[in-house]
Parts: structure tokens; C-alpha cells; sequence
């Protein structure tokens, strides 16, 4: 038995503690294009704004490799899966052979066509060497543009203004980090951000990034223009599945998985960004790009890979993040789609205190937590284990909403259980 | 493994487990006149008391075997010792993101933010390596530190 993971981020290492948990013999062979030691993309944003060392990047430690006895072939490419001969192609047409394979290859930045791209000074924002090229060339006074308020966008805004940025972000939606939150808190949100000096654009799009060879601005299509050093380009993600794209395995948007993060093909394993599973607000597949969806889903293919038979039986959309001090976490569900959503909400705007719960047929499917973030996690486990809430809905919008607010017996059964949650 | 379980029919709400638990986790080592007196800037407490007259309980990590914070940390900081079944968190590796927050289903994770932003929670005392100060001075045998719950135990 041979284990293949091509990737090296949360899915790829849930992946082999998943293995590791049942198999601690048989040979894993790790594959990424990128040539670093297992890092934290999320932290990436921390690393511009030089407030998490490159060392301190690291997801695992240094010796998790050996430790878990995995062969890494860093900074080595992909370019294809031949499921029928099984094995994977590397780019120097080399052939690795595997008896089950996993593919955690991410993401990649989704680039809407526009002019000027091409010039010098564009950038994306999702990895460490995103970031070295950002770092090569900013000084403190330039001028940056931002494509894309999401969460990519405004880490990449926070990162930048803490290096002495002046930075203008530009955003189709009529709100900042439009996935995640609803008008009200992105008013919220949005006025905290110009507090520190950013500057909006909603409701219009990149025309055409301006210059000669290097960027010297963007002009929008609302017929404003912006000088600017850097243009980031951060308007949301795809699945990254060009290396199957000549195989058998099944991609709808992402790569297609069922509960045991199988692809449409035997002994082909999929996790993370790439993939495309059951999301149970939505009740249908859908890509979750986020962190603990992947590791959870590289975890469960990795006990399975190992002939441990492990479900995880779907994710939703989860958010934490915080920008310049204010917090926020949000779930599933954050505006509601028409009149069979309740939805409660208390707002305290000039506090920057917002919470706002959705119900569908008295079950939580979504919130919104702003500034006081804490014990969110109830009301995610509320979202995940489909509690219903008729019984005690009027009190889910407490200050300090916790285990006392529950029915006795939901409480009691959760309490006692311990580990088995 | 050991867990601290609670019974809310003995808690009588008077949050000694709180402040033992803050002591504990000082630089005074469980020393609580010079915590109180002398920390001016001392932990949060990693049990919270839950309270509504009557009812009373304290709540703590409860070292989930399937630990949903140590899956969804974004930096690898919260891991369970594969040994003891303890979660704990690796604070300078923390970046206080609190996604751990996001998903913990008890709500056990603090926010302390009194210097370099981490998430906080219960250790078990491990570093102790007895039974947990919130168990030892409880004063009406509230918590119970043992193997399984109280309840299972008695066979019931």
C-alpha cells in the first residue's frame, strides 16, 4: 500500500494524521508545487504586515514530516492523474504510482478578465510567495488598490495600511465581505475600516488597471480613477482542478465527493478548496473553501484511505476573522432568501455590536456574531446538529447566551457526554 | 480519559471554581492573596459559572475526543495530546483568529487579550499535575474529576 497527497496545506495534512491515526507503516508521498515546509495560508496577511515571523508560519513542526514518516517532494508539480494506470504525472513527465490518492490541491484566485493585468506590480493574495513579491516592491506612501472586499481583500487592505499603505478597495457588491455579512453589519464593519484611512468603491468594477509596464492606476467603470503602486486582485477563489481536467474524475465546480471524500473514481480522494461537498444549511454540494471544512474533509479521507471507513457528514460556511480589533463570526446562512426565514437581530451600531440569527423551521441556519464574538460556537453546534430551537428562541439573542439558557434535558445530555461530542 | 464533570444539583453558584482557577494560572502559582492582591493584570478564568437562580453550574473544556477546535485552528497551536487526551493551546503560536470560538460546541474558550491576543482555556491543570484547582476547592463537591460522569459511574 501506497499513499499519494498531492498539496501541502490543512486537507494534505489532515490527511496524513488521518492515515497516520490507522496505518503508522505504509509509505505517504507528499507532492506540492510550492517549496515550503507545511505553512498557515491564513496567515498570511500577518506575515505582509510583519506581525508573525516566516518561522512562526509553520502548520505543523519541523519534524512532522519524519515524525509521520512522509516523503515530500516540494516544489514539484502536478500536471495530470491517469486513474487507469494509477499514478500521477509529474511535470518533468515523471510518474509517481499510487495506491490511493488524494487530491488537495486548493484554490487559485479567480481573476476576472480586465485590462492591463498583465503589467507589473498585479497581484494575488492566498500564498507565501504572493506575499514575497508584495514585499519586494512596497514602500511606505504607496498607493494600492484593492479588487474585492471579501475576506481576502480586506486582510490584504489591514496587512497593507499597517505597512503605511494608502489603500483604496474596490468592490462589486453593495457591501463589504458581501459572503459573510449582511448590510447592517458591513455598515458597521465598513465604517471601522475608513476609521483607519481605507477607502471604498462599492457598487462598481475594475474597468481597466492603467500604466505602462508597471501599474500606475486603475480606472473603474463608474468612471472614477485611482492612482496606484499595487493593484491586488482579490475577488474570490476557484477550486483548482486543472490537473484532472483530462481524467475520468467527476468535477461539477469543484471536484465531486460523497460523505467518505471519494471521487467518482475508486481509490481517488479529494479534500479542501478543490472540492465540491454536501453543505447541510444549504442541503445541496457546494464549494466551501475555508479551513476546518478542509481539514476535516483531509482527515476523513485519510482514515478511509487507510480503510478506516470515517463520514463527515457535511460543513457549512464558518468564518471567524477581525480586522484592525474588531471581531467577527459568522455561519451558514447570513441574509435571509425569502419568507419562510425568521430572523432575529439586536444591534447596538454604535458599539459595533451586532448579532443576528436566522431560523428556517426553528433551526438556527445562520448568524452573525460582531464584536462580541464569545461562545459563538453554541450556536454553530446549534447550526450543525439541526437543534430545534421553538423552546427557547427568545433567548438565543442574550447577552452571554450559554449552556444555562438550554432546555435541561439538550443541556444535560451535551454536558455529561464529555469527549463524546 | 479524566474529565471534570459538574452537578448542577450540588453548585451552589459561589464561583470559587473561577477564582481558584484564575490563581492557578497566574505567575502566583495558585497562591490567591498575591494573584489578587499583587497580579495587576491577572488571567481570565478558563471555567465559567452559568447561573440562573436556582440552577447553577461551571462549565470548562471538555476535551473533546473528536476535538473540533484543534481540526478547525488555522496555526496547528490547539492540539490534544495523543497520551493524556488533554487539548491545550500552544499561546505563542496563537494568533488570537477565535475560530477556535467559532466552533467549539460549549462555548469553553476565552478571549484574553491582556497582551499578545490568545485563545485561553482549561489545561486540566496538567501543568499541576494533580487534580484540577477548580475540583479541589469546589466546597460542595460540585465538580468531580474522574474517568466518567458521576452519574455512570453509580451504574444508574
Amino acid at each position: 500500500m501506497n499513499y499519494v497527497i498531492i498539496g501541502n496545506s490543512a486537507a494534505a495534512i489532515g490527511a496524513v494524521e488521518g492515515i497516520r491515526q490507522v496505518d503508522k507503516t505504509n509509505p505517504i508521498v507528499l507532492i506540492s508545487d510550492e517549496p515550503y515546509h507545511t505553512y498557515s495560508r491564513p496567515l498570511i496577511s500577518y506575515y505582509l504586515a510583519g506581525k508573525v515571523a516566516e518561522d512562526k508560519m509553520l502548520y505543523r513542526k519541523h519534524d512532522f514530516y519524519e515524525k509521520n514518516k512522509v516523503t515530500t517532494m516540494l516544489g514539484t508539480k502536478v500536471v495530470a492523474v491517469d486513474t487507469g494506470n494509477k499514478e500521477v504525472v509529474l511535470e518533468n513527465d515523471e510518474k509517481v504510482p499510487y495506491d490511493k490518492l488524494l487530491i488537495a490541491t486548493g484554490s487559485v484566485p479567480f481573476i476576472p478578465p480586465m485590462a492591463g493585468l498583465d503589467k507589473n506590480n498585479v497581484f494575488t493574495f492566498i500564498k507565501m510567495d504572493d506575499i514575497k513579491a508584495i514585499k519586494e516592491v512596497v514602500m511606505v506612501g504607496n498607493k494600492a488598490v484593492i479588487i474585492g472586499a471579501g475576506l481576502i481583500g480586506l486582510k490584504a487592505a489591514e496587512g497593507l495600511t499597517n505597512l503605511g499603505v494608502d489603500v483604496t478597495v474596490v468592490e462589486l457588491a453593495n457591501r463589504v465581505l458581501p459572503a459573510i455579512l449582511d448590510e447592517d453589519a458591513a455598515g458597521i464593519v465598513q465604517a471601522h475600516l475608513e476609521k483607519q484611512g481605507i477607502k471604498f468603491e462599492l457598487n462598481t468594477s475594475v474597468e481597466a488597471i492603467t500604466g505602462s509596464e508597471k501599474v500606475e492606476g486603475v480606472s473603474l467603470k463608474n468612471g472614477k480613477s485611482y492612482a496606484a503602486d499595487i493593484v491586488v486582485v482579490a475577488v474570490g477563489v476557484r477550486p483548482n482542478t486543472e490537473i484532472v481536467k483530462d481524467s475520468q474524475i467527476a468535477v461539477s465546480r469543484g471536484i465531486v465527493i460523497n460523505d467518505y471524500c471519494q471521487t467518482s473514481i475508486d481509490d481517488v480522494y479529494a479534500a479542501g478548496d478543490v472540492t465540491e461537498g454536501y453543505d447541510i444549511v444549504y442541503a445541496q454540494q457546494r464549494v466551501l473553501p475555508i479551513l476546518p471544512n478542509a481539514y476535516n474533509q483531509g482527515e476523513t479521507a485519510g482514515l478511509n484511505m487507510a480503510g478506516k471507513i470515517s463520514i463527515f457528514n457535511g460543513g457549512f460556511a464558518m468564518n471567524s476573522i477581525g480586522f484592525f480589533g474588531l471581531p467577527m463570526i459568522t455561519a451558514g446562512i447570513i441574509k435571509s432568501e425569502d419568507e419562510n426565514y425568521e430572523v432575529l437581530v439586536k444591534s447596538v451600531p454604535e458599539q459595533g455590536y451586532y448579532k443576528k440569527i436566522i431560523l428556517k423551521d426553528n433551526v438556527v441556519v445562520g448568524y452573525i456574531y460582531l464584536n462580541k464574538v464569545d461562545r459563538a460556537g453554541i450556536v454553530t453546534s446549534l447550526i450543525k446538529d439541526k437543534i430545534n430551537v421553538a423552546d427557547f428562541k427568545e433567548v438565543l439573542l442574550k447577552d452571554g447566551f450559554g449552556y444555562i439558557d438550554l432546555p435541561q434535558e439538550l443541556r444535560k445530555s451535551r454536558l455529561l457526554r464529555g469527549g463524546i461530542a | 480519559m479524566k474529565r471534570v464533570y459538574a452537578r448542577e444539583e450540588y453548585c451552589v453558584g459561589c464561583k470559587l471554581c473561577e477564582i481558584h482557577c484564575i490563581a492557578a494560572h497566574s505567575k502566583y502559582k495558585n497562591d490567591l492573596i498575591k494573584t489578587f492582591k499583587k497580579d495587576t493584570n491577572p488571567p481570565v478564568s478558563r471555567i465559567l459559572v452559568e447561573e440562573n437562580k436556582p440552577v447553577s453550574f461551571a462549565l470548562q473544556c471538555r476535551h473533546c475526543d473528536d476535538a473540533p477546535c484543534t481540526k478547525a485552528c488555522i496555526v496547528g497551536a490547539m492540539q490534544k495530546d495523543p497520551e493524556t487526551g488533554i487539548v491545550t493551546n500552544e499561546e505563542d503560536r496563537c494568533v488570537g483568529c477565535w475560530t477556535c470560538i467559532l466552533v467549539c460546541p460549549y462555548g469553553a474558550i476565552q478571549r484574553d487579550e491582556r497582551g499578545h491576543k490568545v485563545a485561553s482555556k482549561c489545561d486540566l491543570c496538567s501543568e499541576n499535575g494533580k487534580v484540577p484547582a477548580c475540583v479541589e476547592h469546589c466546597p460542595n463537591r460540585a465538580l468531580e474529576y474522574g474517568e466518567e460522569p458521576f452519574y455512570l459511574a453509580k451504574g444508574k
